[in-house]
């Protein structure tokens, strides 16, 4: 019973200077409003004066999902660099000679990462709802849902990468060979359903199209594979991804 | 029965690949003891504390803190000890009272105690005023100040200091001198700190064991290593040096040439210092002085002590696996 409570205890200790921190270097909070709007409007809304609709949804509306996922993507992946600013300042020292399990340390710091995330998420929520995308009060708590998931297992991912590098240069560099494969692979800036056999392959495979699947089956009504199935994917990985994180964290 | 010793180590032994930082370390420390570990930077020293504290683990030998493994009982011995590092790890966007609450949340100190214990290490390391400004406000000192407070917190029952004084004003050190010597006293609690300041361990200590090349070169307290060691210091000038000869003599312990000079170590000068001329001949300059630590630490290191450099941080030493 105390192991539990000193586990959770420690999870919110963790968690809440990650939040704290996050709150108050005004930067993170003004990057993560500003990037995913350049997105939108100055991708979205160029690429849709030629493309024509997608699907019946203007290119801007289509590419919305995918939008969405990439945001989390990016936000989350890149929320590993901290781990490494941490241990270079050497805040970490002071939680990991803690008597608490470093599964609560790592939990606490994905949950701090996926708060982050999720604020993102919601500025982009309220922009869906101001370039009409079809957001309905259900669909948005669909999407804010898989949206966690997917959050979840990119957290972990990016400090599963952060937790075993010395150098926030090295960092960058690794993320990069992770993000874009991911990113670009996934569907999220294009349908998948009338591909050339090698990039079906290629899209099949990353965990994250299932994601950018579930995001336009919620919002759009348009998806490939079953809602469940998309769920389930992104649920397996995010469970590996955590228990990859676990294992970093320990032998840290 | 032993007695129950709070700090024990049985060759205790550290590798990194083929450099041994810790070369089978036999130590026994009471309750309530300061003990001091001095040594060259890269003597090993941090990475004794790194495998006391559970963060390294040790290549071979074993160890027990306040009666508990470092290895198989690493969590209990975490619950027992608090640490100061070489390197603030205070956190820069948290206020001073946010630190310290993060460490009651991170070291279990039980809920109905959590303010009360804030306030009493605070006004313990006179930081009330300053508790609610965020820590990039804070100088060098109150950090380090925090950084103790912090880790007495949860009462442990041994502290850690890894050069706690490191960088400080002397208003502060001695400061910080005064608040360990009451803990000690007053809490029983068990220290052992590194040092790099020879001052401080004579100040502090009640032993101190210098290390060198990972192991123990000189065990014991500050004014018997004086006496047994190094007694007086000689130091004369001369144009006809035969150092063999000088060392046949009974009463000098080492003799050493630097710049020209010979620094001599001899028991009680005041009474040989006249035979001691006699053997020299004609001498152009000669000074007599009592021993400090520092002669013995050049004694059974040879080298003058640097400032923290090759050893590297705390962190950087941890990361070695």
């Amino acid at each position: 019973m105390n192991g539990i409570i000193s586990s959770l205890e420690g999870i919110y200790a963790v968690w809440l200077r990650e939040a704290k921190i996050y709150i108050r270097e005004k930067e993170r909070l003004i990057s993560s409003a500003i990037s995913p709007l350049l997105w939108i409007f100055g991708f979205g809304a160029g690429i849709g004066s030629t493309v024509e609709s997608i699907g019946g949804f203007p290119y801007m509306v289509f590419i919305y999902p995918g939008i969405l996922v990439m945001a989390v993507l990016f936000s989350s992946l890149f929320y590993g660099i901290y781990i490494i600013w941490d241990r270079k300042l050497d805040f970490l020292k002071e939680v990991l000679v803690a008597p608490v399990p470093r599964a609560s340390v790592f939990a606490g710091k994905m949950l701090g990462g996926v708060t982050d995330a999720m604020v993102q998420v919601i500025f982009l929520l309220i922009i869906g709802l101001l370039i009409n995308a079809p957001l309905s009060p259900v669909s948005i708590i669909q999407a804010f849902l898989m949206l966690l998931l997917i959050s979840i297992a990119m957290v972990s991912i990016g400090l599963v990468i952060g937790a075993n590098l010395k150098s926030p240069e090295g960092f960058s560099l690794v993320i990069n060979f992770v993000m874009w494969p991911l990113f670009f692979f996934s569907g999220a800036l294009y349908p998948v359903d009338k591909l050339s056999p090698w990039l079906t392959y290629a899209t099949s495979i990353n965990p994250l199209t299932y994601g950018v699947d579930a995001l336009r089956g919620i919002v759009l009504g348009t998806h490939q594979f079953p809602i469940y199935l998309d769920a389930a994917v992104m649920l397996v990985f995010a469970v590996i991804a955590m228990g990859l994180g676990v294992l970093s964290f320990r032998r840290m | 029965m032993v007695d129950f010793m709070v700090i024990k180590t049985e060759s205790l032994t550290k590798k990194y690949g083929k450099i041994t930082a810790v070369d089978s370390l036999d130590l026994s420390i009471e309750e309530g003891e300061i003990f001091g570990l001095l040594g060259p930077n890269g003597a090993g020293k941090t990475t004794l504390i790194s495998m006391l504290c559970t963060i390294l683990k040790p290549t071979s030998g074993r160890a027990w803190v306040n009666g508990f493994d470092i290895v198989k009982e690493s969590a209990k011995v975490r619950k027992s000890i608090g640490i100061v590092f070489q390197q603030p790890s205070v956190d820069d966007l948290l206020t001073g009272r946010e630190n310290l609450a993060m460490h009651n949340l991170l070291f279990g100190v039980p809920r109905n105690v959590r303010k009360q214990r804030i306030d009493e290490v605070l006004s313990l390391v006179n930081l009330e005023k300053r508790a609610d400004d965020l820590l990039k406000t804070y100088s060098g000192g109150m950090r380090r100040r925090l950084e103790l407070a912090r880790g007495v917190m949860h009462h442990p029952k041994v502290l850690f200091l890894d050069e706690p004084t490191l960088g400080l004003d002397p208003q502060t050190r001695e400061h910080i001198w005064k608040y360990i010597r009451e803990l000690a006293e007053k809490e029983c609690t068990t220290i052992m700190l590194t040092t790099h300041y020879m001052e401080e361990a004579e100040e502090l200590c009640g032993r101190i064991a210098i290390i060198d090349y990972g192991k123990i070169v000189a065990l014991d307290s500050p004014q018997t290593l004086k006496n047994k060691i190094v007694g007086d210091i000689v130091r004369i000038k001369q144009k006809v040096t035969d150092i063999n000869s000088l060392k046949k003599l009974d009463y000098i312990r080492n003799v050493q040439e630097k710049d020209g000079l010979l620094y001599l170590s001899i028991k009680d000068a005041s009474k040989h210092l006249q035979d001691l001329l006699m053997h020299t001949g004609p001498i152009d300059f000669v000074e007599v002085r009592s021993g400090t630590l520092n002669d013995v630490f050049l004694h059974y290191t040879g080298r003058e002590i640097r400032e923290a450099e090759a050893e590297g941080g705390f962190w950087e030493r941890m990361m070695k696996k």
